[in-house]
């Protein structure tokens, strides 16, 4: 295996906004759709899931595509989606999930 | 123009894509500006081509065998990987299990993050836009299309890689590999099996 230089380094200390969720809070995606770099899916705002893991603190992408320090990170977490939910057609289990990262900026909380 | 023509690079006057255009030009501006070098450029190249899917099988294989292992793979699968001597920089892994109960399969709708680090270069079915747009929809029906069926009783998980982490499919060890040794079981784990749009099976064994 070659030695490669410059390989990307993920610093994992990242000064980060406070965490607001916690492992099964339920949330909601926010529906709205600004311009630029999102990794947010278009086929998940507005939908309401369930925390499934706290992923650590990331560079906001949005600003990290603009050329900007993406700081102060926000927390990256797991999202659970029940799959009937999200597509009203659709012909799996109910039980059937698709699982999403979502930075913290994109969510609201959602009482139970 | 045939393949051969355009290996030898001779004869092609095919004006360049605009995403080839867009690669070319910035390798280029990068090289002149001296922030990378033809030789680094190269060298991550090299890195590159030489990973397969063979370490992600070692890795399951493993597993298989190794119950702490398997459960630290599945508490923190970067960490876990680094302990078992593989080099994976930049890697943030994820590895979820498949189980009598639940199946899991990996997508990233938003582009191609793939495991590159454990698996290698992505199929270029996953980075296309039909199996991107149609996993997460109707993942059964595609499943089925790679010849899968999950079974009415098994629910499904999918995974769409949407930001930092990267995913593995834990596949479930075949009944029939009682006794096997871990060089054995990692020749059935194949590429597909850890995407997971197929699933190892012991007559795969040379």
């Amino acid at each position: 295996m070659p030695q490669v230089a410059n390989r990307p380094q993920y610093p994992t200390d990242h000064p980060s906004v406070p965490v607001r969720f916690a492992v099964g809070d339920r949330v909601r995606v926010r529906k709205t759709y600004p311009l630029g770099h999102i990794r947010t899916p278009y086929y998940i705002r507005g939908h309401a899931g369930v925390v499934e893991r706290l992923c650590g603190n990331y560079p906001v992408p949005e600003e990290l595509a603009q050329m900007r320090s993406g700081l102060p990170a926000q927390p990256l977490y797991r999202v659970r989606f029940l799959q009937r939910e999200v597509w009203p057609d659709y012909a799996g289990r109910a039980e059937d999930v698709v699982e999403i990262e979502i930075f913290q900026h994109w969510l609201e909380p959602l009482s139970a | 123009m045939s393949d051969a023509a355009e290996d030898k690079g001779l004869g092609d006057y095919r004006p360049l894509s605009y995403f080839q255009l867009m690669e070319v030009s910035l390798r280029e501006l990068l090289l002149e500006k001296g922030i990378v070098t033809d030789a680094q450029v190269q060298a991550t190249l090299e890195d590159m081509r030489a990973r397969g899917p063979e370490a992600g099988a070692r890795v399951v294989a493993r597993a298989w065998t190794d119950p702490g292992f398997k459960a630290r793979l599945l508490e923190n699968g970067t960490r876990a990987c680094e302990e078992f001597g593989l080099d994976v920089p930049a890697l943030r892994l994820v590895v979820v299990e498949n189980t009598p109960q639940v199946h899991n399969v990996i997508v990233c709708t938003l582009c191609s993050c793939y495991p590159r680090m454990l698996l290698g270069l992505p199929p270029d079915w996953y980075k296309s836009g039909n199996y991107r747009s149609r996993v997460v929809r109707e993942p059964r029906a595609v499943l089925a299309e790679f010849g899968l069926r999950v079974p009415d009783h098994v629910s499904l998980r999918v995974h769409d890689s949407t930001a930092d982490m990267r995913y593995l499919v834990l596949p479930m060890r075949p009944a029939q590999t009682a006794g096997w040794g871990e060089a054995q079981l990692a020749q059935i784990v194949t590429r597909d099996c850890m995407i997971g749009v197929a699933v190892p099976k012991a007559s795969d064994s040379l």
